[in-house]
């Protein structure tokens, strides 16, 4: 691009250049405090409002979490559901996704109506719920995964990446004698790794950040997911959220609610440089297309 | 649009009862493969409309939808005359129209901004930070906002005692609450919403800016003439999907943010579902409540489509 260099242009530059640095500082800073003040004393935190960089760097907030179990199992119970979310969810859609690729199958109209009249409509949080207690999930880690598995949005952008893809691969490999099992696994994944890693981490961090399905179907605070606990060490021990029911009956010190919040925070960010190389291309092939 | 393949011809040829059942046998993976997701689909969506048909009943838990009384519209009578229910009504709607005029333009001027940047590096330092929070959960973008505001050490208000302002309580405040709810928003999911404006932009051909500057157009002008026209239709669309999206997820966020001192003007149709349903087991009359919803959000999303089309664009189906 030839770039003008009136004055009014590089005014517009310096502008524009210094906003955005303002946005980014807007959106590290906090980040940045939380991080470093779960390494900070007590003392210090205490005494200092804002903290960039703690004066000596300590585990104590990390070991006192950690050693408390209940973090510890509500760590392993996000991980699990996680993993096992994301795989179930990554199984059921790209099947589904590819199914529907097929121009001849006939109800595939009905079935794409279907799926999309649901990011229209629904039955509501309570139907859902009742469905979820007739089918005994309540209390299982099950109701965090299965209710939530498939999400008509990641379906449908996986479908048009599918469609996408050039009819002769298909073709020959059917020519060679491919079953449709076999194109898929052997001919349409491998070609579809952007869309792939791109809906995993969706899936991936929607499982991970999600508390919902858990305040609605988990009764029991042995089972909770990491964000559930989370709120209730920082929230609601603060006496800030409705509920007033909690197991810290002290209030937890400022640097342990930060330890924890990193703790919650950490793994899922830890996904996110390994996918970026994709997700940049295949949220905009979904989006655009979508 | 794939071009119809020679198989695909031969097979929409005679629509006969045969042709079908071979069709279908031929077909029979694909069907297998599309299987669990059906059953998900009419599982966890199909049969909670169904369930709907609790909302004309006096639905008891032990006798099931299908021995329960029915009441007719009892249980919308009561809502439609329930003082509750209309500031409910107003708190959703208004949180609903705040979040639709303040959040929608900040990812697009943030898009242009950033496309506007000729420095490579500094572009992708910007993005990389700007994305992150789309990654943290509610509970963790909240959290990090009350560590910030509260007023005992938090940054924001010794700031303000500093310069002189004394302190503002920004968490027990219910003035607050709603400007809170706003700007959580936008600081979370502002910077991934650039993602689809930059690629709209990218699209554009160089020439026309080019084209502008030989006519003298400055930097602003360029933009409002060229940019912006080229990314209406993105806009457009998103902003359909976004008003049907901030109708259903806004629960989580808005569920954290609630105590008794707000609860007047944060309370929303899906918080005040969770604690009069599922805590307090009034299941019939919030099922109506949440049928009252999911058809405010279908109409919502068809008349903003409708509206797109009567101005030319394309809408979203």
């Amino acid at each position: 691009m030839v770039k003008d260099k009136t004055a009014g242009s590089r005014l517009f530059d310096i502008f524009n250049y210094l906003l955005l640095l303002l946005v980014a500082l807007v959106v590290f800073l906090p980040i940045m405090h939380v991080v470093m003040s779960s390494f900070a004393t007590v003392e210090e935190m205490a005494r200092k409002p804002f903290i960039l960089i703690p004066e000596t760097f300590t585990l104590v907030a990390y070991r006192y979490v950690l050693s408390t179990g209940a973090v510890f199992k509500a760590l392993g119970v996000s991980a699990g559901i996680t993993i096992v979310g994301t795989a179930v969810s990554m199984f059921t859609t790209s099947l589904m996704a590819y199914g529907l690729t097929r121009r001849d199958l006939d109800g595939r109209k009905v079935i794409n109506f279907l799926i999309v009249f649901t990011m229209l409509f629904s039955g509501g949080l309570i139907p859902t719920f009742l469905v979820v207690k007739e089918l005994g999930l309540i209390n299982s880690y099950w109701a965090l995964i299965i209710p939530n598995a498939v999400s008509a949005f990641n379906l449908v952008i996986m479908r048009s990446f599918f469609m996408n893809l050039p009819d002769g691969i298909e073709e020959s490999a059917r020519i060679d004698g491919c079953s449709d099992f076999g194109t898929l696994f052997r001919i349409v994944l491998p070609l579809s790794m952007a869309v792939i890693a791109t809906i995993s981490l969706f899936y991936a961090v929607y499982f991970w950040n999600s508390y919902q399905s858990a305040i609605l179907y988990i009764n029991d605070a042995e089972k909770w997911p990491l964000q559930v606990l989370l709120r209730q060490i920082v929230l609601v021990a603060s006496g800030i959220s409705a509920d007033t029911a909690n197991d810290f009956v002290q209030p937890p010190e400022q640097t342990v609610k930060m330890a924890v919040i990193v703790i919650a925070t950490v793994p899922i960010l830890l996904v996110y440089p390994f996918l970026q190389k994709y997700f940049a291309k295949g949220a905009l092939v979904g989006s655009v297309k979508g | 649009m794939k071009t119809v393949t020679a198989a695909n011809r031969i097979a929409q040829a005679p629509r006969t009862r045969s042709a079908w059942k071979r069709r279908v046998v031929r077909n029979r993976y694909m069907y297998l493969m599309i299987l669990p997701g059906l059953i998900y689909f009419l599982v966890f969506k199909y049969l909670p409309m169904w369930g709907l048909i609790i909302s004309f009943q006096d639905y008891v838990p032990f006798q099931g939808i299908l021995h329960s009384p029915w009441v007719g519209f009892k249980q919308f009578n009561r809502l439609f005359t329930d003082p509750d229910f209309w500031g409910i009504f107003r708190n959703t709607l208004s949180l609903f129209l705040l979040n639709i005029v303040f959040y929608t333009p900040v990812p697009i001027v943030l898009a242009i901004m950033l496309n506007e940047v000729a420095h490579p590096f500094f572009k992708r330092i910007v993005q990389t930070i700007v994305y992150i929070p789309h990654f943290l959960s509610w509970v963790i973008v909240v959290s990090i906002s009350f560590v910030m505001l509260t007023l005992d050490g938090g940054i924001v208000n010794e700031m303000l005692r500093y310069f002189g302002f004394g302190e503002i309580n920004f968490l027990l405040d219910s003035a607050y609450s709603r400007p809170l709810y706003i700007l959580q928003t936008i600081w979370r999911e502002a910077g991934w919403g650039t993602i689809v404006y930059l690629a709209a932009i990218a699209s554009i051909d160089p020439g026309l800016y080019e084209a502008a500057r030989m006519d003298g157009a400055g930097r602003f002008r360029q933009i409002w003439h060229i940019t912006f026209p080229a990314i209406r239709s993105v806009v457009i669309v998103l902003l359909i999907l976004r008003i049907g999206s901030v109708m259903d997820h806004s629960f989580e966020h808005v569920f954290l943010l609630i105590n008794s001192m707000n609860r007047q003007v944060m309370d929303i149709f899906d918080t005040y579902v969770f604690t009069a349903g599922v805590q307090q087991g009034q299941y019939s009359y919030t099922t109506a409540v949440g049928f009252f919803k999911s058809f405010i959000g279908l109409a919502l999303v068809m008349l903003s489509n409708w509206l797109a089309r009567r101005f030319g664009e394309e809408g979203v189906y």
